[in-house]
């Protein structure tokens, strides 16, 4: 795209562009300073009598039901990404696409993934004009690299809904991959061959978009009970063989590390909880599924044994120590958001203390409160952070597009937010004077936990008190800073960032928070 | 000073690199006759330290004399320290260097360490793995080691010395006493002359059968440290591996003033004695308890060997308590996971540090009031108790556990 991009500086003083693929933004004016207004975007009004009386709303082929459902030049269509890197069904709906012959399509999945690699193609053939979606590996270098038409749009879990239900981006097709459906359209995902367990991306596709397409590779007859995904929303049911690989939709065992020192720096975050007082009788946390975060877990529940303490709730994405959390009692309730390994699928399919949440529940900025905020601590990882808690979680520190951003922004609004990180990866140094990208305001960010220490951010006066005198290594942040760049041979070159913006971070209110901008 | 002379020199590389590879730095370098240097460099912190390496390699070659080559270095996020001793090597390797050392900037080194401190656990790091050193002092082990021997190939000796002489000069092992283990003489010998001059703390000896070995690199260490105005203590740690070793223990742990303990190599040992090593150590059971009471007899520090099954906790916590209970104050570790355990083994129980508080402050109360007999309640508390109870309050001081 070589429109002329006029760019301004927001409140975090970053420059960003002031059209995104012609749509005008908002800059990001602060925590809690952008007032939405207006009613929220809705589908048409579709009738009864339309809709076969029997119920049997299944077409032959995707194609056929992307037909039916008018696809044409310029839409946006749509996909969730709970099949992660074994998905098939996207891949099937864009090709079908390419088929019916339409042009310059808006793909808006939920996260896309390297598997999808061959959407690159479809992009150069003009089936598809952009991506808005998390995008890393080949997605990711083919956006950084400038070569996407429009604009990336990065988009929390949470922002994602907003934009949605705010008509930010209307959804013309969304279509929903099911492991288990019913010819109505009800759809489950913690069943079938292709089980995934939560299939809460998909919700707002479904609620808000003008068509809804199911496919699933098991389908019963009704009811699919019980049902994620009513079908009351839905318009054509599509059968197919397989809807994906199920060795990498979910894992078949999670790992702990093994890393002395990331198991270092998980002790020290479960014993951060527990010295500040945080981990007591009633509390929730959330954690990831990365090796950090599961041995973080593991530290915690022998903690929590050790004080006879059990928690209210804990928030998934789920593996098998969540799950072992719930079965030894030692929390009430999973809410869990999408399912990592299959000991998660199975809790969530046979355990009514294993909830499917979703985005709208867990994560919606611009609704009547979301449980995020109601979460005790919570434990993510990044890129970088700076020296005013500010973090980058989406591109490496040269720039290139690493992750999506997930809940990570939404987490933050959490009672205690954490990162979890070593002070420095090969020779890099985390801890930074300025992030390359832009994701998390620092006021957000209440602690950074690394090998050689802990940095309390000075806004959380409670936090420094609750923990004076522990035997924790609570250092200032400049401080492991300097010890880090005395390691790695002084402070690191900043990268050469491109003066072109191929895509942008949205903050959890749909404001425009940074810029991606080309290299290499 | 000799200057290089194309004559004589060659090709040669060293260090590692590759996709599974971390934290170190592959160099290779080709002599030429004349035009100068030419550095080629890939690395994966490029954007980030490309100049700064590029910068380094120049000021390492300068140092060592080398003034026309081809040099390429493939970077895995190697620190500036083990690039210094990459290439060092790689420019010995091919008979380029001067008598000069490419040596990199200092830390801090610890205070002095003391000749009966705590040795309850010494983490060893392999001598020519650098990604393992950086952070090993972080784990809180009483002592590194830093190994020059069983885990570094043959090949790879030259190497291992100079990544280890670099280390004990440029990572911060925090508190941690700074040990290296040298290779058996007289190998071990030309190990010293590297590393004596960057101060390490205590110098473990393998497979030491007669004192005499351990006089001749007492005797070399002084030299050098008088060489290198070296003014705080290197200690010694003899290594006994075999029959002959555990025979000869008595005078071995006498042999010079700077053995502060005895330790014992129970790989070796079982091989020496045809027996199979068991979890339990039955086998080894007479050479440890003689180890322990030569090691008493000279008034130093009976330390055992490893246990070598990393992921078993429950094993490790049972060989360490029994190796308490037979007298020894601490053990190898060959994982950082295993410093806690031997930690907790090692320590006196609570129940201990409470008998032994209250026999010190009837000692201090006798001693106030200038009466010989020390008692407690209607009892007499002989003074051999007193002895002990005094050594296990000062340990469990030191152990932060009173």
């Amino acid at each position: 795209m070589t429109e002329r991009v006029e760019l301004a500086h927001n409140a975090a003083q970053r420059r960003v562009p002031s059209m995104v693929n012609n749509k005008p933004q908002i800059p990001y004016l602060g925590v809690g300073k952008y007032q939405p207004r207006g009613r929220k975007h809705a589908p048409p009004i579709r009738s009864s009598k339309d809709y076969p009386e029997n119920g049997d709303k299944r077409v032959v082929d995707i194609e056929t039901a992307l037909r039916k459902c008018g696809l044409r030049d310029g839409m946006v269509i749509s996909n969730h990404h709970h099949l992660r890197d074994g998905d098939q069904v996207a891949l099937m709906m864009l090709e079908a696409a390419a088929k019916i012959g339409v042009k310059d399509l808006l793909w808006f999945p939920s996260a896309s993934f390297p598997s999808q690699k061959p959407a690159i193609d479809l992009m150069e053939k003009g089936v598809i004009h952009h991506i808005e979606g998390s995008m890393n590996g080949p997605l990711g270098d083919y956006c950084t690299q400038g070569k996407m038409r429009g604009m990336g749009v990065l988009r929390s879990h949470g922002g994602r809904w907003q934009a949605i239900q705010d008509g930010e981006v209307h959804i013309d097709i969304a279509v929903v991959a099911a492991p288990t459906a019913d010819m109505f359209g009800n759809a489950d995902g913690s069943h079938g061959k292709s089980a995934c367990g939560s299939l809460g991306f998909a919700l707002a596709d479904s609620t808000y978009a003008d068509h809804v397409i199911v496919v699933t590779d098991n389908p019963v007859p009704f009811p699919c009970v019980p049902w994620q995904i009513q079908g009351n929303n839905v318009d054509y049911v599509v059968e197919v063989e397989s809807i994906g690989d199920p060795a990498r939709i979910v894992s078949g065992t999670t790992q702990i590390t093994r890393s002395p020192d990331r198991l270092r720096i998980a002790e020290f975050v479960a014993r951060f909880l527990r010295e500040a007082g945080i981990m007591k009788n009633g509390f929730s946390f959330q954690a990831g599924a990365g090796g950090i975060a599961l041995a973080f877990v593991d530290c915690l529940r022998r903690m929590m044994k050790e004080d006879g303490v059990k928690a209210r709730f804990v928030r998934g994405g789920s593996t098998k120590y969540l799950v072992e959390l719930l079965q030894e009692g030692l929390t009430d309730y999973i809410l869990d958001g999408q399912t990592f390994d299959l000991d998660g699928v199975k809790s969530m399919a046979g355990d009514s203390r294993h909830a499917a949440t979703s985005p709208f529940t867990s994560y919606n900025y611009h609704g009547k409160g979301n449980f995020a905020s109601l979460v005790d601590a919570v434990v993510l990882g990044a890129t970088e952070v700076d020296v005013n808690f500010n973090a980058n979680v989406v591109t490496h520190s040269d720039g290139r597009l690493l992750h999506g951003i997930g809940g990570w922004q939404n987490c933050l609004f959490a009672g205690c937010s954490i990162l979890a990180l070593p002070s420095f990866r090969e020779r890099i140094p985390v801890i930074v004077d300025e992030v390359t990208t832009l994701t998390g305001p620092g006021e957000m960010i209440d602690v950074v936990v690394t090998e050689r220490g802990i940095a309390i951010n000075p806004l959380r006066a409670d936090l420094l008190g609750a923990v004076k005198g522990s035997r924790l290594p609570i250092r200032p942040i400049q401080d492991i800073k300097a010890e880090v760049e005395q390691i790695c041979g002084g402070k690191p070159a900043r990268p050469k960032l491109g003066d072109r913006p191929v895509a942008v971070v949205k903050w959890v209110d749909g404001t425009v928070l940074d810029t991606v901008w080309q290299t290499g | 000073m000799t200057a290089s002379d194309p004559k004589t020199s060659r090709a040669a590389e060293a260090g590692q690199s590759g996709s599974d590879i971390r934290s170190d730095v592959h160099v290779s370098i080709e002599p030429r006759e004349s035009g100068g240097l030419a550095v080629g460099l890939e690395s994966r912190v490029a954007p980030y330290y490309g100049e700064a390496i590029l910068t380094q390699t120049r000021h390492v070659l300068e140092t060592l004399g080398v003034k026309n080559a081809r040099v390429a270095i493939h970077d895995e996020g190697a620190l500036p320290y083990v690039i210094a001793a990459r290439i060092e090597t790689a420019v010995r390797r091919a008979g380029l260097a001067n008598s000069h050392k490419a040596l990199p900037e200092p830390v801090e080194p610890p205070a002095p360490s003391g000749k009966d401190r705590l040795r309850r656990s010494r983490l060893y790091l392999p001598g020519t793995e650098p990604k393992y050193m950086i952070n090993a002092g972080l784990h809180g082990p009483d002592a590194i080691i830093l190994d020059l021997e069983d885990s570094v190939q043959h090949a790879e000796k030259d190497a291992a010395r100079i990544l280890v002489r670099n280390a004990l000069r440029a990572v911060s092992f925090g508190t941690c006493e700074r040990m290296v283990r040298i290779n058996q003489l007289p190998l071990g010998l030309e190990d010293l002359a590297e590393i004596i001059p960057e101060a390490p703390d205590l110098v473990l000896i393998p497979k030491v059968e007669h004192p005499g070995q351990v006089t001749q690199v007492d005797r070399m260490i002084s030299e050098l440290k008088l060489r290198h105005q070296i003014n705080r203590p290197v200690w010694l740690m003899p290594i006994l591996e075999s029959g002959q070793g555990i025979e000869n223990a008595a005078p071995i742990a006498a042999a010079a003033e700077s053995v502060v303990a005895l330790t014992i190599g129970l790989e070796d040992y079982t091989a020496d004695l045809g027996v199979a090593k068991t979890a339990e150590g039955r086998e080894s059971l007479y050479a440890r308890s003689r180890l322990v009471n030569a090691a008493r007899a000279a008034g130093v520090q009976a330390i055992d060997s490893v246990y070598s099954d990393a992921g078993d906790r429950e094993g490790l916590k049972r060989w360490g308590e029994a190796s308490r209970a037979l007298g020894f104050e601490g053990m190898g570790c060959i994982h950082p996971a295993q410093i806690p355990v031997i930690h907790a083994a090692f320590a006196p129980s609570p129940a201990e540090i409470d008998s032994a508080q209250k026999i010190v402050g009837a000692f201090e109360q006798a001693q106030q009031r200038g009466v010989a007999v020390v008692s407690l309640g209607s009892k007499m508390v002989d003074p051999a108790v007193v002895q002990r109870a005094l050594k296990l309050v000062a340990r469990a001081k030191a152990m932060g556990l009173a």
